[in-house]
């Protein structure tokens, strides 16, 4: 075995000009602080927890499925969608400078930034010009990532949270645990009490009817809608030849923050590009079935640079590395900045269902945040938390399946895996035990005595014939199942009584 | 059809049964099977837990093997595991790529090509679906994730089962989700992996069956081991024990078993 | 020069090309370019009608221009006073006794908040996914706003400008105007992941469309 010490941390400390780097994490919003077995253990206890999961990701799979199935043409749009994102990555350079050139021309402002502080500068220091002590935000990952409320408080300016499930998440001080619905991990009571507790003029007799959720959600926010002076919003999709930018969302707070306010300020990652306005007609087919399970969501805004008289007359467009280009260096790695954010492969996988967003430690979980996030960040070592995310799975498929550019999400966690390995800068006991194993599974003289030596199981069985305790850390199965005694017979003394030979 | 059988080496030292019944029910149905011998394992834990270095030696042996099998005049290899045949196919090659040995990629893909999982062979393959079985129990099918999203193999083990005389095939309620195995995912997280266990187990049970069975020695480990746990008198057993038995009895049961009552 | 953008365009240059030079990609567009009925077909406005219904905005069908104000007032009901862009044709509005508030000179957004409604025209309506687009550099759609603050948006969407699939629309459409996408009231789905119409946008919206009527 190989083990190649700190391979990713060296990567990490490299910042040579031209040099792919690591995510700057500066408020934590990446890398968790337990392992995902640690925070998963907390979850699992949760019930509440475990019941609105429950419930929720399978209302949105039901629809998902129902949505999809009505597309005759799914897998080809699939199949574009994978095309046009690896078309995407092959010529990121070349179309950044192309959507540069677009929204500039169109009266737009682009910035640059290498990493998350960097990003929160910018933005800080855009807000202040306008004089601005309070933005209206839209709800975007890019911004989550880099810790740009943070940043603003610490400005003095006022971040709003106006998407609601942001806005019960920024309420209740908690933190988003699903791309789309980052409130997911909250039932409608819950929500309730927190509106109660949390907007100042809420209307005392607020029922958990969701409808009524939505109304006080909307009386809260309208007068700051209306008044705000600066919008700051995410991407979905950014076209290279036409220098458009696209928002799909559902409630109208996107509408409100790109067209009420004087300054909008979009912050992207670098690889929410697509070559041509045309390859929205893919995407905007593959989105809303995958997130959430609609034809088409209620609004998707495009704009392209600043339109005289029409909406905000300040346009600045912030482009944000933050490790994106150390993924884009990894061949088959890169793979994962196809992700269109859908949330498909969340709603699906098991162990987010049982876990939910919070074990994952990042704002990407899921299975493509398991691969995400340490790509982002780097693996920093064997005990690193992030060594632990892509272990986080039982590399069941179902995220490739509802994958809408079809990432090969299984296949991008054993990558990862991979990588957790390369990482070890000292030999773990999975170290030696892997390659004991290694060493018997390739004599065959050997892993013959390894079978005999299951005698041993037979004896701990007993005349019970199961085992049902064992030491760890081979507890971790016998905890909640028995493992049957070693036969008496293997199979290849089986075969040598039966056909001879051996 | 000469056919080389892998055992697997969950199969080979833990799970006899489902090897051996592969083999019995090959040369009932009119078949040569032979067993090359020095095999061991094909890399699949290794792959999947991300040593991918320490796997390359472990593919290439499986690789040679099975090649020197081929070469010698066997015209398939089967395997009673959808997850190994899936390691087989998606992933020896990459691991041979990965550490820049293109000639052992290329006759990885070469010998995936001739790789089946036991459904795919006989339904796909042999063209048979009714292999003159006779199992007069209850019987739920769980569809291993690896069969079912790796290798596709679609409803082939379902139009095994239903054509198997006395087989009472019942539904299993959310049949495709994940039964938690994840092999060391089992033990890495092991309480996720136990509360998808729990969710698998409900289904079984309220499917009333009193057989579960699966292509995966591996899944029915996980499965049975719980069901086990729980005393619910529901049983595991792999798909080929299904289809090897006739009415002539347990085509197995001849072996030396141990005779106490064991999970899976 | 910006030091940030050389050195992010170098890095990803410099990641895009590690390994092996990058190789084309040639993109599979298999996918349907159109859809199952012809634009401004009647069975195309039908399926409108049915996707539109199914997000709760509620349509009227009507055989002719003629008959539009009719439909229109019908929606706008005992409102007091609507905004309309500077270009919507006045024959639409013949049977409203209200208030009618040209955006010219562009209304304040104060303003647009003390009116009952807005009515519009659309660029193009995507039968397969119940959607119409405003286009607001069209006279008769209006600039984003005067569609956004009013809580109630009666659109009126011709035969001819309903198309069965997104990539029919799309290839319509002008992307250097701002253009927004409308599928259904304003909603949401983030409680429990089920969705409830009326959030910060149009909270009721109603669409008259017109012609196509028969089976062709």
């Amino acid at each position: 075995m190989s083990v190649h010490p700190g391979r990713a941390a060296q990567r990490s400390r490299t910042v040579e000009l031209g040099m792919p780097t690591v995510a700057s994490d500066p408020h934590r919003h990446l890398r968790g602080t337990e392992s995902f077995p640690a925070a998963a253990h907390k979850a699992l206890a949760d019930t509440q927890l475990r019941r609105n999961l429950g419930h929720a990701t399978r209302t949105i799979r039901a629809k998902r499925a129902g949505v999809v199935s009505e597309v005759d043409d799914w897998e080809e749009l699939r199949r574009a969608g994978e095309a046009i994102k690896a078309d995407t990555m092959a010529r990121l350079p070349e179309l950044l400078v192309e959507l540069e050139s677009q929204v500039t021309a169109r009266g737009g402002v682009v910035h640059w930034a290498r990493d998350a502080e960097e990003a929160n500068r910018i933005v800080v220091d855009l807000v202040r010009g306008t004089g601005a002590d309070e933005v209206v935000k839209v709800k975007s990952m890019a911004t989550q990532e880099t810790g740009l409320n943070e940043a603003l408080e610490g400005a003095g300016i006022a971040a709003l949270e106006t998407d609601l499930a942001e806005l019960i998440v920024q309420l209740s001080h908690d933190r988003p645990s699903h791309f789309l619905v980052p409130a997911i991990h909250r039932n409608r009571a819950e929500i309730r009490e927190i509106f109660l507790r949390e907007m100042p003029d809420v209307d005392p007799s607020l029922t958990d009817e969701p409808r009524r959720l939505a109304m006080a959600a909307r009386a809260h926010l309208r007068r700051k809608f209306l008044a705000a002076k600066v919008g700051i919003s995410g991407v979905n999709f950014a076209v290279a030849d036409t220098g458009t930018i696209s928002v799909v969302e559902s409630e109208g707070n996107g509408r409100m923050c790109l067209t009420l306010p004087e300054t909008l300020i979009t912050v992207m990652g670098v690889e929410k590009l697509v070559p041509t306005w045309a390859d929205l007609e893919v995407f905007l087919q593959l989105l809303p079935r995958s997130s959430t399970g609609e034809r088409m969501n209620p609004y998707t805004s495009t704009w392209t640079g600043v339109t005289p008289g029409d909406g905000p007359q300040a346009f600045h467009l912030v482009l944000l590395d933050n490790g994106r280009s150390n993924v884009l260096a990894d061949r088959d790695g890169r793979q994962a900045l196809h992700c269109i954010r859908c949330s498909a492969c969340l709603n699906v996988c098991p162990v987010y269902e049982r876990t939910g967003g919070h074990a994952y430690g990042s704002i990407y979980p899921g299975p493509i945040g398991a691969v995400l996030s340490p790509q982002l960040t780097g693996i920093d070592g064997p005990d690193d938390v992030n060594a632990s995310l892509p272990y986080a799975s039982s590399l069941c498929g179902a995220c490739f399946d509802a994958c809408p550019v079809r990432i090969d999400i299984p296949n991008l966690l054993v990558q990862q895996r991979a990588a957790a390995v390369d990482a070890h800068t000292r030999p773990t006991g999975q170290d030696v035990a892997m390659q004991a194993a290694a060493i018997a599974m390739t004599t065959p003289g050997r892993f013959k005595l390894a079978e005999r030596a299951l005698g041993v199981g037979r004896v701990l069985a007993g005349r019970k014939g199961r085992i049902t305790s064992l030491p760890w850390p081979a507890s971790g199965w016998t905890n909640a199942r028995d493992l049957p005694a070693p036969p008496a017979e293997t199979f290849r003394q089986w075969w040598a009584r039966t056909h001879g030979g051996d | 059809m000469r056919i080389a059988v892998v055992a697997t080496c969950l199969g080979d030292a833990l799970f006899p049964r489902a090897p051996i019944a592969t083999v019995e029910l090959l040369e009932r149905l009119g078949h040569e099977v032979v067993f090359p011998a020095d095999q061991t394992c094909c890399g699949q834990m290794h792959v999947n837990t991300g040593y991918l270095d320490a796997a390359l030696p472990i593919v290439r042996h499986h690789v040679e093997v099975f090649g020197r099998a081929l070469d010698r005049g066997a015209d398939a290899v089967v395997a009673p595991s959808g997850s190994c045949v899936g390691c087989v196919r998606h992933q020896h090659a990459m691991v041979a790529r990965r550490a820049g040995d293109e000639g052992l990629a290329r006759a990885a893909e070469h010998g995936a090509e001739r790789t089946y999982e036991l459904s795919e062979l006989l339904v796909d393959v042999l063209g048979v679906t009714d292999v003159g079985a006779y199992y007069p129990h209850r019987v739920t099918y769980h569809p291993t994730c690896h069969s079912l999203r790796m290798l596709r193999v679609g409803d082939t083990p379902l139009q095994l089962l239903r054509a198997v005389r006395g087989l009472e095939l019942v539904e299993l309620p959310d049949a495709d989700v994940c039964c938690g195995f994840g092999g060391t995912f089992a033990v890495k997280n092991a309480e996720t992996s136990t509360a998808m266990l729990a969710d698998k187990m409900a289904s079984v049970l309220s499917s009333k069956a009193e057989v579960c069975t699966a292509g995966d020695s591996s899944c029915l480990m996980h499965i049975g081991g719980g069901l086990s746990r729980l005393r619910s008198g529901v049983r595991t057993v792999h798909l080929a024990e299904i289809l090897a038995s006739t009415d002539r009895g347990n085509a197995s049961a001849d072996l030396v078993f141990d005779t106490a009552e064991v999970g899976p | 020069m910006d030091v940030a953008r050389e050195e992010v365009l170098a890095r990803l240059r410099s990641a895009r090309d590690a390994g092996a030079p990058p190789t084309p990609v040639v993109v599979p567009r298999k996918y349907r370019p159109a859809g199952r009925y012809a634009p401004g077909s009647a069975q195309a406005v039908a399926r409108l009608d049915e996707t539109l219904t199914d997000y709760r905005a509620t349509v009227t069908r009507v055989g002719s221009e003629a008959d539009v104000a009719a439909a229109v007032a019908a929606f706008l009901g005992s409102a007091s006073g609507i905004v309309v862009p500077p270009g919507l044709p006045a024959e639409w509005l013949a049977g409203f006794v209200g208030e009618v508030h040209r955006d010219t000179p562009p209304l304040t957004v104060d303003a647009l908040d003390h009116l009952d409604a807005v009515v519009t025209g659309a660029a193009v309506a995507i039968a397969d996914t119940g959607t119409f687009v405003l286009d607001s550099g069209s006279p008769d759609q209006g600039r984003r706003v005067i569609t956004l603050v009013p809580d109630h948006h009666v659109c009126v969407i011709r035969a001819a400008d309903v198309v069965c699939s997104v990539p029919e629309a799309i290839a319509r459409l002008d992307p250097t105007r701002p253009l927004t996408f409308v599928s259904g009231p304003s909603a949401t789905s983030d409680i429990e992941l089920d969705r409830v119409e009326g959030v910060h946008g149009p909270r009721r919206l109603d669409v008259v469309l017109v012609g196509a009527l028969t089976r062709s």
